[in-house]
């Protein structure tokens, strides 16, 4: 009876085990998928946004026949970048544009007759767009709502074409903002990919060393060391990269500057060495020991032994080492933000300044306006990288599971 | 060890409510940060309680929305959106200018060049001119340093130096003062902008002209006499149906001790 009992607690003990792992599973699961439906849905928010900024309108001389203007446009028009109606292709009596913001209403009336509480505002506004026939104005939204002649320009809201083409990043530019993404998706790129042609040679040259080469007692000396790599905070590592190897990129190539898309190859590189060189080690030490001495038996040396059959075989880990390290390469923010100098032009060569996808968000974030279109692109910034993280880990998942297939 | 860790528990807990408890709630600005800090030090052994986080400016309004903070502070004025949304949840802000922050133009200390006018400055940053012989310096490529788009740094130069035209899009953004400086010390064609307060000798500040006369140095002199031109106010916002809770340390901070702390951060005071 006695022993019936406790066997019985001990059934209840091992299903409660059970059941807490198994609500910590879907409760771990169910909040990934929550995170990444918030991601979603907080970028697709982006395209609902009108592509003049939150509260204003661009409005004309309500005889001037423009209909439709690009954000581009008019970020060229308010930078005095173009500078007459003729170049947008309509006529109007007078062609050069003549700008206005709401700062510049006093240069056309005085104070006094706006008013102490601004109420004779609306009225002005519509009173100095009419007198200007080459007038392009920028005013908030609430002083068109009663009796304004004027045409307010219906420009539509931003076009996900836009984004994914665009090759300008100026979210916060007034009247337009310009959300351009090909620049920082092509810096992220660059850089990940710098960073993996300089740590696949070493990371491989390393792991077949200390697996295979070195002496026990070596092994025992690099392993730690390489491990400690992993420990270093990453903002140390980009403040040695701002101080130490900028300069050096700025002397060697002799540049103007030296936070290049080098500068954050090379730190990420670093940073990706302990992932690549653990992973790769493991996979090659995996390789069944009758294989490496049936090679040894036959007559091969140790080289090609490495060569040809510990390499060939434990190269499905030796790939998933390196796309996790492309994977780390690609997220990693702190380091990236303070060496690259994040000029978010399009890159053409590695020697010029980039701006990566986590250095952008960690950048800007804070100071975005909440529920803003900024805010809301930063999102959709996310949702590219979290799109290029799962390829990645999609292609790993493929190449191990091709191998296991092969080696059956 | 058991009693141990109960003594630890409860000491970590009280270390996470005590502060929030009855405490007044600063949040925003980055640049105010140092400032806002200070003050609430001083305040604090007055007997009055202030906690004080960053984040920056954006942060800080958005909090002062959802009610979560009781001042935001920041170091550009609200946008007009920004006050439409405040509207629209049915509260009203009051702001209140606390210090001034005067920007100071640095280039690499190698360059020759010691002053610019306000249009050279706007067709450097905007990318018209690219040479520093193009201004009486050497033949030198110029690399521009920015702050990063969000940060109200970046915005007030914009708005007061480069009259609302956009910067070019090479410029080097970067994500802190202390960045700008290092980069314009190490870099020979180098040209940034950096708050009064972080200017030091390893990189030289330009005199500057607005009306292309008289070229003034940045100093805490010439900008409290109102002669040096890019000067900013460094700002507080809080809820108007709050202001019996926060007006005796909003009072603080503008009393004559107060203002001194604003002396002594490295920002200027208002009188």
């Amino acid at each position: 009876m006695n022993r019936k009992m406790f066997r019985g607690k001990k059934y209840f003990i091992e299903a409660l085990w059970e059941g807490l792992l198994k609500i910590s599973g879907s409760v771990t699961s169910i909040i990934i998928i929550l995170i990444i439906l918030f991601l979603f849905s907080e970028g697709m928010g982006l395209f609902k946004n009108n592509i003049v900024e939150d509260g204003y309108v661009v409005a004309v001389n309500s005889k001037n026949k423009i209909e439709n203007l690009s954000p581009q446009q008019i970020k060229d028009i308010f930078d005095s970048k173009i500078v007459s109606w003729k170049e947008l292709g309509v006529d109007v009596s007078e062609d050069e544009i003549i700008i206005f913001r709401l700062d510049d209403v006093t240069n056309y009336v005085s104070e006094e007759e706006i008013g102490e509480n601004l109420e004779n505002l609306p009225k002005i506004l519509n009173q100095i767009l009419e007198d200007n026939p080459n007038m392009i104005a920028f005013i908030p939204e609430s002083y068109t709502k009663s009796n304004f002649s004027s045409k307010i320009l219906d420009l539509g809201n931003i076009k996900i074409s836009d984004f994914l083409s665009g090759k300008e990043w100026f979210p916060t530019a007034s009247p337009a903002p310009q959300f351009g993404v090909v620049p920082i998706v092509l810096g992220t790129l660059w850089v990940s990919l710098g960073a993996i042609l300089i740590a696949l040679p070493f990371g491989l040259a390393v792991s077949i060393y200390s697996a295979e080469l070195a002496s026990n007692r070596l092994h025992k000396i690099i392993k730690p060391i390489i491990e400690l790599l992993a420990g270093i905070p990453s903002v140390v590592y980009g403040f040695f990269g701002l101080i130490v190897i900028v300069p050096l990129i700025q002397k060697v190539f002799n540049l103007d500057v030296g936070e290049t898309g080098l500068a954050g190859s090379i730190v990420l590189a670093i940073m990706a060495l302990p992932t690549i060189i653990t992973i790769a080690e493991d996979a090659l030490r995996s390789t069944p020991r009758a294989m490496k001495e049936a090679s040894l038996a036959l007559g091969a040396n140790k080289w090609q032994t490495i060569v040809k059959v510990t390499i060939p075989y434990s190269i499905s880990g030796i790939t998933a080492g390196v796309v996790l390290g492309i994977g780390r390469a690609i997220g990693e923010t702190m380091a990236v933000l303070m060496v690259t100098g994040n000029a978010a032009v399009i890159p053409h060569t590695l020697l010029e300044p980039v701006r990566t996808i986590p250095a952008t968000i960690a950048a800007e974030l804070g100071e975005a306006p909440k529920g803003g279109a900024h805010y809301e692109a930063l999102f959709v910034l996310g949702c590219i990288l979290f799109i290029i993280t799962l390829i990645i880990n999609l292609v790993v998942e493929y190449i191990s599971s091709k191998n296991k297939n092969k080696v059956a | 060890m058991k009693n141990l860790r109960k003594i630890a528990l409860v000491i970590a807990l009280g270390l996470l409510v005590s502060p929030f408890a009855n405490a007044q709630k600063i949040k925003g600005s980055d640049t105010v940060l140092p400032l806002s800090q200070k003050e609430a030090e001083a305040y604090g052994k007055k007997g009055g309680k202030v906690t004080v986080t960053g984040g920056g400016s954006g942060v800080g309004i958005a909090a002062l929305m959802d009610g979560t903070t009781d001042i935001a502070q920041a170091s550009r004025k609200m946008k007009f959106s920004e006050k439409q949304k405040m509207q629209q949840s049915g509260r009203q802000a009051k702001e209140v200018v606390i210090a001034y922050d005067a920007l100071a133009v640095i280039v690499n200390p190698n360059n020759k060049i010691s002053q610019l006018t306000r249009q050279q400055l706007e067709q450097i940053f905007t990318g018209k001119i690219t040479n520093w012989k193009q201004v009486g310096g050497e033949d030198l490529n110029i690399v521009v340093y920015s702050r990063e788009s969000s940060s109200g740094t970046y915005e007030f130069f914009k708005e007061h130096v480069l009259k609302n035209k956009n910067y070019m899009s090479s410029v080097l953004s970067m994500p802190a003062t202390g960045a700008i400086i290092q980069s314009v010390k190490q870099t020979k064609g180098a040209i940034g902008y950096v708050g009064l307060a972080y200017l030091n000798k390893e990189v030289k500040a330009l005199k500057v002209s607005f009306d292309g006369k008289k070229y003034i140095e940045p100093s805490v002199a010439t900008a409290k006499n109102k002669t040096y031109p890019i000067v900013r106010p460094l700002l507080y916002y809080y809820e108007v149906k709050n202001a019996k809770k926060v007006k005796s340390y909003i009072d603080f901070v503008l009393s004559e001790q107060g203002q001194a702390i604003v002396e002594k951060v490295g920002y200027i005071s208002l009188k």
